[in-house]
């Protein structure tokens, strides 16, 4: 079953036309990295898929339900389009956790205001996760007092703890050193044999290539190639790709 | 003397007061007119903030306490001039307190209003859940100033004949016989004192926030 169906999105900012028809599914479990120029629309991408920016034109179904529809060359969104919300989240580059909140507050916050669903449930899940996530005793920390890969393994869990079907990371590790981004991306590739289903925009090129199922290759706003990670990496059948990646191969 | 004066303080304490009662959460609500979606709402708190900033407190006092009978030819009660004072302080001081609430919510990272989003807050619990705690924080230092000047401002109120410390000062320091500058001395450390404990409390709250960045 598909998670996520995007078909045809096009978004322009003022007279720059930023996607161009660009066509994603993803399926349950699978991994899709999402990799790219600067400026290519990748980030723009997955704002429309997680309602954080609205398709000009296009088509959304989360786990087949529609989103959103294209009606006379425009997108059309459900009236309830807010409910499907509870399908997916997203990991930012800058974590964006809340400052105010200690780490475990972040996590619980959510749930148990805006799902209504019980405090002491939603605790005990939150505890357990952080505990994976090697934050256990961070819990009543407040994420100043933590190192950028913990602030994003916290973020991480934050999401989660939303049970979404799906996860978008923009980037995740763009802003860590080195020695930090392993263990996010540990972290995510612990998510990935657990078969959550993700996209993921990212700059590791030997994490996309481990990692995912899939790997797409955006370019000016369109997909110019997508296939297995030895296949992209391998031999891109694209002039583009290849000079894409012989950047990252040097 | 200090007695008078004492009993006078009380009328200068309760100027500032009410006048942080009123204006606190009036501002708040001047903030979101600014941003409504109503236009001509927008340009009447637009005008309402610039002549409130742009004309003095002592002329808008006067305005406040003399303007219905003058304009509109009402018999005002007696007890429309301490009425006037607040009414006056309020509106004005609830101009100031929205422009520092909006520099306050306009620093706030967006990033922060997209995670909430994410997570599937309402406007209304966003604002109040996430921005309006990292808002506060913010604006103390601001808020501050103002809250101190406004000890001073409370003196005002004598150009309408409010009796309150400043009015009283002045009257016992006049009259024959009297200790002269004595009372005004006296006056000026009764102000001192209390502005001093402003800070510091203000201070202490500043500090009870300083558990996260
Ligand atoms: N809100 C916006 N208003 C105007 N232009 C925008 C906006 N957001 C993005 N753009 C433009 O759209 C284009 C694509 O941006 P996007 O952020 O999607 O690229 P990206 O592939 O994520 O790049 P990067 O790898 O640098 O993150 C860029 O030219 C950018 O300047
Ligand atoms: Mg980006």
């Amino acid at each position: 079953m598909n998670v996520l169906d995007m078909r045809g999105v096009r978004k322009s900012f003022g007279a720059v036309e930023v996607l161009k028809g660009i066509d994603l599914t993803v399926n349950k479990g699978e991994v899709v990295s999402v990799i790219g120029p600067s400026g290519s629309g990748k980030s723009t991408l997955l704002r429309c898929a997680t309602l954080l920016e609205s398709m000009d034109d296009g088509e959304l179904y989360y786990m087949g339900e529609c989103a959103a529809r294209s009606e006379n060359g425009q997108s059309v969104y459900s009236r309830n389009v807010n409910a499907f919300r509870r399908y997916f989240s997203l990991v930012f580059q800058s974590f964006n956790l809340f400052p105010h909140f200690t780490v475990l507050k972040n996590v619980i916050d959510a749930p148990v205001n805006v799902q209504k669903r019980n405090k002491e449930e939603v605790r005990a899940e939150a505890m357990k996760l952080l505990d994976k996530m090697g934050l256990a005793e961070k819990a009543d920390a407040y994420p100043c007092q933590l190192s950028g890969g913990q602030q994003q393994r916290a973020s991480i869990v934050r999401a989660l703890a939303m049970k979404p079907e799906m996860l978008f990371f923009d980037e995740p590790t763009s802003a860590l050193d080195p020695e930090l981004t392993g263990e996010v991306l540990k972290v995510i590739k612990q998510l990935a044999d657990e078969k959550m289903t993700m996209v993921v925009v990212t700059h590791e090129m030997a994490f996309a290539r481990a990692v995912s199922d899939r790997v797409i290759f955006i370019d000016g706003g369109v997909i110019v190639e997508q296939g297995r990670p030895d296949e992209l990496f391998g031999n891109a059948g694209n002039e583009r790709t290849r000079r894409f990646l012989s950047n990252y191969n040097r | 003397m200090l007695e008078q004066l004492g009993i006078a303080f009380l009328k200068t304490l309760l100027i500032f007061v009410l006048t942080l009662i009123g204006s606190l959460p009036l501002g708040l609500i001047v903030y979101f007119g600014k941003k409504s979606r109503f236009a001509p709402l927008r340009w009447f708190i637009e005008v309402y903030i610039s002549i409130m900033r742009g004309t003095p407190l002592m002329l808008q006092l006067m305005v406040v306490y003399y303007g219905p009978s003058l304009i509109f030819g009402l018999t005002v009660s007696a007890g429309w001039r301490f009425g006037a004072v607040i009414t006056a302080f309020v509106i004005n001081y609830a101009a100031y307190f929205a422009e520092i609430y909006r520099a306050g919510i306009e620093s706030i990272p967006v990033g922060q209003y997209e995670a909430a989003q994410i997570l599937g807050y309402s406007r209304a619990k966003t604002f109040i859940r996430i921005i309006m705690p990292q808002m506060i924080k913010r604006v103390l230092p601001p808020v501050t100033n103002e809250v101190i000047t406004l000890v001073k401002d409370t003196s005002l109120a004598s150009a309408i004949g409010v009796v309150e410390m400043f009015t009283k000062a002045k009257q016992i320091a006049v009259a024959p016989a009297s200790p002269g500058m004595a009372a005004l001395v006296s006056a000026a450390v009764f102000y001192y004192i209390f502005n001093y404990i402003v800070a510091f409390s203000m201070r202490r709250i500043e500090k009870s926030l300083n558990y996260y960045m």
